[in-house]
Parts: structure tokens; C-alpha cells; sequence
């Protein structure tokens, strides 16, 4: 047996030096109802490094990977491109067997790139800081959620119905178990606007210059609906004359009642407001108005990111205000992976650094004087508060937060804007492409690299059809929100810098028949 | 000096360059880049149009700018500083410090599995699905249990998940209990769970041979007891022997049994959990099978459970029908479920690995991990409890665990001894715990050390107990001065924390 170094000799020697006859005499405290006398038999036995590789290697050729075939799937988790660099050195095995780093004197390697994690996660989100990591997006923003009801002692979580359906469903189980209330509002997809501000189309063409107009009117415009709309209408017509249009015929009104819905519904109970930055249709938002109202009311603004790779392009959460973001990093460093092992990122305002959840690297000196790092204000944490600490988290994702910092270090400032640009870039073009079939419509006004198509059938079927070509469609909306007719025929289709123009033409001629 | 008169430790000395010799001070990403440097090539953008409704980011984020071979080398330098399994032995106790087969990492890299969505169509990952539900076959068979909660990310997250079902379990009966009840040498996420869950957590003192006193624990017994949690061997390193009389008074008062499995690489192929009257326990796929620990993650722990429990797992789980493989993702298909534990269906990359480990050993290679593991922890025990203070008579599982009391007046602590073990070449133990001896030494060497390194590191610790003992404080004091950084000041680090680096900081 390759992995086991004592041999039966080795065995018999050690046994004398114990004193016992064998290694069963070692197992007298076990129960003897509860010994096996042998191995189990319905398992197979060992296996030579050829038939184990012959095994799975059978299992995975079972799979279509996402890398054989065009893809179009997000929704949460993105393929982009892993520069051969992290994975060489994500297999060093000082960083691949290596534990907690629990002895600073032999783990700086680990923690001084935890330390840079920490820093490139704080420049990322626009937060002052960060920890060492989390297990996923999902269950950051569950403890995002938890945080922020410890700080502001309220119960209430509010739910914006833009969140990726898998976090408000994590969000709810923890709500469930540990006792607070979810207020999840709708998946409200028909209103694609853009955060405060207003669209309004002419003929299909966005009028912007209102949205000029209407920058700087303050919190007032979201007081209710009907208010809302007079005061827009107001706007239009001083614009119209402005244009000298005299007629409102071909004038589209998208009334963005995300904010204004979501604010209705805060109320002193509320801990937390959770929104998503591009939301789960894609929709990009900015909350800025929103975290004021949230200030006002002494509720923190929890903002998501699902694709990592959009703060590359888009205002940052912490530019808006947010108390605290949470995001899903997979995006950069890490592989697809059917959904794991991701890594969550956790940001806060300094301030509530004490209530964090989670491992947090910090700066200091040894002994000489010496710069170094250690794991510290660990007395938030389980090993030392016990059922007093900030949250039961004792792993993090060092290795996936390790693939983050080494990728994110080859971006750096120049190659991240421009992968972000190029998502961004490619993403137009094939939302353009799709526009132009018949019966197709995109329902976003704005988005980074991923948008939902609203299509003439159900787009279950579409993927269905995709499938036998191959081609990774997207993923039908339904797939997350099952049994709700009205989602039935909307896609979510991402588009990376790994995605070529070819495929995204074989997509629509496809889409066409 | 040594035979050649020369010098055996280094004396130090000037150096011109900043480096510290191969100690290798190594700057921070962020104090070596230049703008204009990247690391990538990034092809031509072509033209679009814009829909960033606006939002497009102002300003610079203020990542540094690095060329390949730089970042490479700043991130082997790094690497170097760490200590490893690879490296050498790391009886770090109650962490399963065993050797990480590449294998594992070969499969678990390959494309059909590693390159796979999540959101796939169902029909496109069969493959996939039959891997987690063939290494769910064998968490079933190696425990003894009829279900396995796949999804959690680690050995809390099962906790939690296991702890939530119980919960779950209690307001399906319509009850309400209030209290759990943990042993005073429980991993610090036992209670750190039951409380989130909203139970009071009630201590179990150990008794003088380091397991549950049962008459104090039958005295808390009583029908507003939600369940116990032990961790069995216990982190004392011991079986508890009075388990399955634990059990079944608990099944008695209609409480439930969570076991933390984190130390079942002392039973596993030998021991299983279900006939010991377990009602769920988490498996740490990082500790006993192999998946590696990555500096502090990313782990597995899936949960095994009762068929009463099992109603009440969380989503997702594969289920096989005439079909093929499906998953069962939605709330309204599973009503009495927890519901969702994390985003998408589990730790994937971490079944991969364990499922090889698994297959690599067998049922009869299983069958000698955990005898390897045990008898190589009673070989330290044997070989150092004349000079050093067992803290329990053997044999021990596992874990051999030595308290401080061989110490006492000599002027060294346990972590002076931790530290110059260091300087030996070595991890130290865990140190401090459990919380249930003075100045805890916990020691796992694991099934994958031979037994030349296990002499190594008897003969290293034999002679640090005597120089402790014959008053030699000072190589304890100073201890380590062989690691690149001597002892860091923690308390600076928690007194003003400096998180992040930031512009114009001094190095």
C-alpha cells in the first residue's frame, strides 16, 4: 500500500516497545459489539494508482466539460480563463499541505498572501477591510446577514428580489435554524432599470440627457409610486420642450421601482438590506440612494457580487456606501469545479471589524523587530469564544483565496480593467446579435457580461436543443425559479473572454431555426 | 562545534542585500509592482457598445502591476517560508496531518470534472453525479449509516447541518428543547454551533480518565435535552468507551446523538458510527481522506444520518432513478428539508480527492490507515512518557495527549517547547488543547510517517525534556531562531490591527 510507510516488521518492533501483542489490543476501549473483525467485505479493496486514475477518469468522461463546447452558463459561477501560473503554483506543497497557519514562524508564506488577499479583496469592493475568507459567496452573505443583526441587535433581513435565488435560499435556512425573519421580496425581472435613475426610450432610443436632469433630485423621488411617476412626468415634459418634441407617442416609460419597493418595505426592524451588483438577471444598479436611505434608518446595506471580475469595470460596492460586501471569487483563479470548493470574499467598514465572521490576517513584528503576520483578533472566533464567538466558521478557503491573490496579481490594475472590458465588450456584442432575431428580446437596459433573453418558448427547451449540438446555452431562469410561468421562457446567457464570436453566430443561427 | 570545529548553528552576520540570507524577506505584492507591467496579455478589445448604464468604475482600484516571472517568484518565495507535510512530520493533534497523494490532485484537475458548470444540463454531468454518489456509497458503508448529507464545506458546516436536522427533527415532533450538551474537551465549534442554533450549551466535565463522567452527565440528562455532541475518539485522544450506554440514555430522554467525526481516521474501515447509536456525524473529507488542508481550507463535511434524520438533509442530493442520476435542488420536491447550505451542490473538488483516497486504499487499506494511525500514536506514547507527563493512561487512539506537568519549575512553558521544537526541524503539537489539562500537548503523528521519522522525532523530544529539566531555559527562551521570523508580538497585531496594506506604510 503506496501511502503506508511501516512494514510488518516495523510493526512488531513498535507493538514490543507498546507492550501489547497487537495492534487489536490498541482498540480494547471500543465497545467489542461494536469492533468488526475484519475489513468490510462490500468494499473493494486496494487499488493500483492505474485503476484508481481508470475509475474516475471513466466517471469524468461521462460529463461534457464546459471547455469541449461553446458556453454560455453563469448565473453565479463563471468560466474565465486560469493562467497556468496559479495552478503550478497552487501545487507547491508548502501551500498545498500546509495547515492553518496556527504557528506564524513557519507560515508566512501563507499569511503574507492571506495579508494580501485581505488588501486586493479591500481594493476590489471599495471596503476598508477584509478577511481571510469564507466558504463561498452564498454562505458569506448568510453571514453578512448575521453580522449585520448582531451590530444594529434587530432580526430583520430584507431581501431584494435581485439576489441570486441560492443566497436567499441560504439566507432562509440560516433565518430558519437560527431564528430571524427573511423578507424576500419577488424576483421583480420586468423592471430592468438602472438604480436611481429613470429610463425613459423614444422610439427605442434611451433619452439620457433626463437622467442628467433627474441626477441630484435626491431621496424624494422614491416616496410612492404614483408620486414617483408624477414627478418623472413633470421632468419629461420641461425636457420635451427642452427638445422641442411635443408629443409623448413612442415615449417608453421603464419606472424603476427597485428602489423604491425595497425602501418601502425597510422599518425599524430591519437589520439589513441585501442587494446584488450585477444582479442575478445581470442588471447593474447603483445603490448609492439606497445605502442613504439604509443610514437613515440604522439599517446596514449588504451589497453582492457574484462575478468578481465585473469590479474590474463597475463602481464599487463601497463607493455606493455599503456597510458590508460579500462576494463570490471563483471567478478569478479558480476553475468552474461543478460548483466547488469557490471562495467567499467578506468586506466591512473598519468599524464593525470586531463583529466579523471568519480567520483575519494581521500585520506585526517578531521578536527582531521584523515585519511578519499572524492570525489575530481571533477572540471573535470558535477556538477561543466558544458559544460566544461571532460564528461557528473555523475553515476558510485558503487555497481558492491563495488562487485569487497569485491571479489576481498577474492582472493586476492593466489586465483586469481589460478583462472586464473585454467580458463587457463581448457580452454587448452578442446581446446586439440576439437582439436582431425575430421574437427575441433582451430584457436588460444594463449589465456586464451577462443578460436575460426573453425568448418566444421556453427556454428549458432551448437548452434541451442546444444541448444534443453541444452548445452551453445558459441557464433557463427556471432552473432556479421552477413552477413560475412567467419565467419560463427567460435565459440567463454570460459571455467571458473565453467565448468567441464564431460560437456566439452558431447561437443565433441555432436560435433563428 | 562539530567534528570539524566548525560552528553547528549559524552566528550570523552582515549581508549586503536585504534578504536575510535564503530567511528571505520577501515584500509585499503591492511594494513591487510598476503600472505599466502585467502578467497577463489581454487580446484586442473590439468596438461595442456600452451598457454600464453609467456606472463604470472612476479611478484607479490600485492593484500593483506584475510580469509573470515576478509573481512567480514572489509566490515561491513565499511558499518557502511555510512549513508543510511535504516538508516534514507534523503531528499537529486533532488536524490529521497525513501525506496529501497527488494523485487526488491529478483527478481531481481533469476536465470532465474540474471544467464542469454547475448548472449544466442534468443529462451532461452524469458522470459527475455518480462520482458523488458512489463516494456517498462509501461514507454510508464505512459508518454504517443509510444517508449522507453531501453539501457542506466543511467540518462546522456539518455541524451545522447535522445540529439543524436534530432541531428540525424536534419541532416535526412538536418540541421544544433548550439545551445540548458538549464535553468540556470539545473542538470550540461545538458550542459555537448549537449556540447560533439557539441552544444553551451546557459543559460536560471529563472525568480522571478523560471521558465523559457519566454520572454527571446522566444527572443533566433530562426531556429538555435537544442532544449531545461528542467527539469520539475524543480530542484527549481516547475512546470513549461508555459510548453506546451515552447513546442510549440519550435515545431514552428522546434527545439525539451528534457525533463530531473529525477524529474518525482512528476507526475509520474498523468502527462504525451507526453501531455505536450515532445519530449524525460529520466527516472532515481534509482530515481522514486525504483532501488538503490548503493553509486553512477548503475542506468537506459531509454529514451522515439516521433514516429519521435523513428527511430533514439539505439540499441539493443526487437521486438515482430509471433515468439516471437527478438532482433533487428545490424546496417544494423536499418540504421537510433545511433547506440550502451553500450555493450550488457541495464541495466537488474535494469528493474527487477523497473518492481516490478511498479507492487507493481499499476496505483492507482502510483497515490498516487506522491501525497505522493508532499504533503509531501509542509508539510516541510508550517512547515519551518516562520523560515527558502522559496526561491519561494508553493506549491512546490516534493522539497521544502530554500535559505540562513534566515542566513544572523549570522556567518552560508548553509554548517555549512548541517553539523550539521548531528549531528541531519540526511542527509542534497542538498546544493548549484541549482546555481539560494544564498546558495541553496534543500529538497526531497519522498513519504516513515511517517509523525512522517517528525515532527522529522521539529522540528531539527526549532530549528537549531533559535540557528543560536540567535547566537550560534559555534555549527555550529563545527558541525559535531557526524559522524566518522569530516570535511574532500577537498582541500588537490584536491591539492595533493593520488588515491591509495601504499606500505609504512603512515596511
Amino acid at each position: 500500500m503506496r501511502y503506508l510507510p511501516l512494514t510488518d516488521a516495523d510493526r512488531r518492533l513498535m507493538l514490543e516497545r507498546i507492550g501489547v501483542n497487537s495492534v487489536d489490543d490498541l482498540f480494547v476501549d471500543v465497545p467489542a459489539s461494536a469492533r468488526l473483525p475484519g475489513p468490510l467485505p462490500t468494499l473493494p479493496k486496494h487499488l493500483a494508482e492505474f485503476e484508481v486514475e481508470r475509475i474516475i477518469g471513466g466517471l469524468a468522461a461521462k460529463n461534457l466539460s464546459a471547455g469541449a463546447c461553446p458556453s454560455f452558463l453563469g448565473a453565479g459561477a463563471y468560466r474565465h480563463h486560469v493562467p497556468a501560473s496559479v495552478d503550478q503554483l497552487l501545487l507547491r506543497g508548502e501551500f498545498l499541505t500546509s495547515y492553518t497557519p496556527y504557528q506564524p514562524e513557519v507560515s508566512q508564506g501563507t499569511l503574507q498572501s492571506l495579508f494580501e488577499f485581505q488588501t486586493q479583496v479591500a481594493l476590489l469592493t471599495g471596503m476598508e477591510v477584509a478577511n481571510a475568507s469564507m466558504y463561498d459567496g452564498a454562505t458569506a452573505c448568510a453571514e453578512a446577514v448575521m453580522m449585520a443583526n448582531r451590530i444594529t441587535r434587530r432580526g430583520k433581513a430584507l431581501v431584494s428580489g435581485g439576489l441570486h435565488p441560492h443566497y436567499r435560499e441560504v439566507i432562509q435556512t440560516m433565518a430558519d435554524s437560527t431564528g430571524f425573519a427573511v423578507q424576500a421580496l419577488p424576483p421583480n425581472f420586468r423592471t430592468f432599470g438602472l438604480g436611481n435613475r429613470i429610463m425613459v426610450e423614444h422610439n427605442g432610443i434611451e433619452f439620457d440627457s433626463l437622467n442628467a436632469a433627474l441626477r441630484g433630485s435626491g431621496n424624494k423621488l422614491w416616496q410612492n409610486e404614483t408620486g414617483y411617476r408624477k414627478s418623472c412626468w413633470t421632468k419629461i415634459n420641461r425636457e420635451l420642450k427642452k427638445t422641442g418634441t411635443s408629443t409623448h407617442s413612442g415615449f417608453t416609460f421603464h419606472l424603476n421601482l427597485k428602489i423604491e419597493e425595497i425602501a418601502e418595505n425597510i422599518d425599524k426592524e430591519t437589520a439589513c438590506v441585501v442587494v446584488q451588483n450585477p444582479d442575478f438577471f445581470g442588471r447593474l444598479h447603483d445603490f448609492t440612494a439606497l445605502a442613504e436611505i439604509c443610514q437613515s434608518n440604522g439599517t446596514l446595506l449588504v451589497v453582492v457580487v457574484t462575478e468578481v471580475v465585473s469590479l474590474g469595470l463597475i463602481k464599487p460596492p463601497g463607493a455606493m456606501g455599503a456597510d458590508i460586501v460579500v462576494a463570490e471569487g471563483q471567478g478569478i483563479g479558480n476553475a468552474l469545479g461543478f460548483g466547488g470548493p469557490h471562495v467567499g470574499l467578506f468586506a466591512c467598514k473598519e468599524k464593525y471589524v470586531r463583529q466579523m465572521p471568519g480567520r483575519l490576517c494581521g500585520q506585526t513584528v517578531d521578536a527582531d523587530g521584523r515585519r511578519g503576520y499572524v492570525l489575530t483578533l481571533s477572540t471573535r472566533e470558535q477556538h477561543i469564544r466558544r458559544e460566544k464567538a461571532t460564528s461557528n466558521i473555523c475553515t476558510n478557503s485558503g487555497l481558492c483565496a491563495l488562487a485569487f491573490t497569485i491571479h489576481l496579481s498577474l492582472l493586476g490594475e492593466e489586465g483586469l480593467t481589460r478583462l472586464a472590458e473585454l467580458n463587457h465588450a463581448m457580452a454587448s456584442t452578442f446581446a446586439d446579435m440576439i437582439a436582431q432575431v425575430p421574437g427575441c428580446r433582451v430584457l436588460n437596459e444594463s449589465f456586464f457580461n451577462e443578460f436575460t433573453v426573453e425568448l418566444p418558448f421556453s427556454a428549458a427547451a432551448l437548452v434541451d436543443k442546444m444541448t444534443k449540438v453541444p452548445i452551453l446555452a445558459g441557464v433557463p431562469v427556471s432552473r432556479l425559479y421552477p413552477d413560475n410561468p412567467e419565467l419560463e421562457n427567460l435565459i440567463l446567457v454570460a459571455v467571458t473572454e473565453l467565448n468567441q464570436i464564431q460560437e456566439m453566430e452558431t447561437f443565433v443561427q441555432l436560435l433563428k431555426v | 562545534m562539530n567534528q570539524q570545529g566548525r560552528p553547528t548553528r549559524p552566528t550570523g552576520g552582515n549581508v549586503i542585500s536585504t534578504q536575510n540570507g535564503h530567511g528571505m524577506a520577501e515584500p509585499l505584492i503591492f511594494e513591487q509592482g510598476q503600472e505599466e507591467r502585467c502578467g497577463v496579455d489581454i487580446p484586442p478589445i473590439p468596438e461595442f457598445r456600452e451598457r454600464l448604464g453609467g456606472l463604470r468604475r472612476e479611478g484607479k482600484i490600485g492593484l500593483p502591476g506584475l510580469s509573470e516571472p515576478q509573481v512567480i517568484r514572489h509566490y515561491t518565495r513565499l511558499s518557502q517560508k511555510n512549513f508543510s507535510i511535504d516538508g516534514n512530520f507534523y503531528p499537529l493533534g486533532s488536524c490529521t496531518m497525513k501525506h496529501n497523494p497527488r494523485l487526488n490532485e491529478k483527478l481531481a484537475r481533469l476536465p470532465g470534472l474540474a471544467d464542469l458548470h454547475p448548472l449544466q444540463p442534468v443529462s451532461t454531468v452524469q458522470g459527475a453525479l455518480e462520482l458523488i454518489d458512489l463516494l456517498a456509497h462509501w461514507l454510508k458503508t464505512l459508518t454504517g449509516m443509510p444517508a449522507v448529507a453531501m453539501p457542506q464545506a466543511a467540518g462546522a458546516h456539518g455541524e451545522f447541518c447535522g445540529m439543524a436536522a436534530i432541531k428540525a427533527a424536534l419541532v416535526a415532533r412538536g418540541e421544544t428543547r433548550t439545551r445540548v450538551l458538549a464535553p468540556e474537551s470539545a473542538h470550540g465549534t461545538n458550542p459555537a454551533t448549537a449556540a447560533a442554533l439557539g441552544f444553551v450549551v451546557e459543559t460536560l466535565p471529563a472525568n480522571a480518565e478523560g471521558r465523559v463522567d457519566l454520572d454527571v452527565f446522566k444527572a443533566k440528562l433530562g426531556p429538555d435535552v435537544a442532544a449531545i455532541m461528542l467527539t469520539n475518539p475524543n480530542t484527549c485522544g481516547l475512546f470513549e468507551r461508555d459510548m453506546i450506554e451515552i447513546a442510549e440514555a440519550v435515545h431514552a430522554v428522546g434527545a439525539y446523538f451528534y457525533c463530531d467525526g473529525a477524529n474518525f481516521n482512528a476507526i475509520v474501515g474498523r468502527v462504525r458510527p451507526a453501531d455505536l447509536g450515532v445519530d449524525a456525524m460529520h466527516i472532515n473529507l481534509h482530515k481522514t481522506f486525504s483532501t488538503p488542508h490548503g493553509g486553512g481550507g477548503p475542506g468537506a463535511g459531509p454529514v451522515v444520518l439516521t433514516e429519521e434524520l435523513a428527511r430533514f438533509a439539505p439540499l441539493p442530493y443526487v437521486v438515482r432513478d430509471d433515468k439516471g442520476f437527478r438532482l433533487v435542488e428545490h424546496a417544494k420536491d423536499a418540504k421537510e428539508s433545511i433547506g440550502r447550505l451553500k450555493g450550488f451542490h457541495g464541495q466537488m473538488g474535494m469528493f474527487v480527492r477523497a473518492l481516490a483516497y478511498m479507492l487507493s486504499h481499499g476496505t483492507d487499506g482502510l483497515w490498516q490507515v487506522s491501525g497505522d494511525a493508532v499504533l503509531n500514536a501509542n509508539y510516541i506514547l510508550a517512547s515519551l512518557k518516562d520523560v515527558m507527563t502522559a496526561s491519561y493512561a494508553g493506549p491512546c487512539m490516534h493522539e497521544a495527549l502530554f500535559d505540562d506537568r513534566f515542566l513544572k519549575d523549570t522556567g518552560v512553558t508548553t509554548l517555549d517547547f512548541a517553539k523550539a521544537l521548531l528549531d528541531e526541524g519540526f511542527h509542534p503539537m497542538t498546544m493548549y488543547f484541549p482546555l481539560v489539562v494544564h498546558g495541553a500537548m496534543l500529538i497526531e503523528p497519522t498513519e504516513t510517517e515511517s517509523r525512522e521519522t517517528l525515532d527522529g522525532f522521539i529522540a528531539v523530544m527526549r532530549g528537549l525534556a531533559e535540557q528543560a529539566q536540567s535547566g537550560n531555559v534559555e534555549l527555550f527562551h529563545e527558541a525559535p531562531r531557526l524559522t524566518p521570523l522569530r516570535r511574532l508580538d500577537e498582541t500588537l497585531a490584536a491591539r492595533r490591527p493593520v488588515l491591509k496594506w495601504t499606500k505609504g506604510q512603512p515596511k
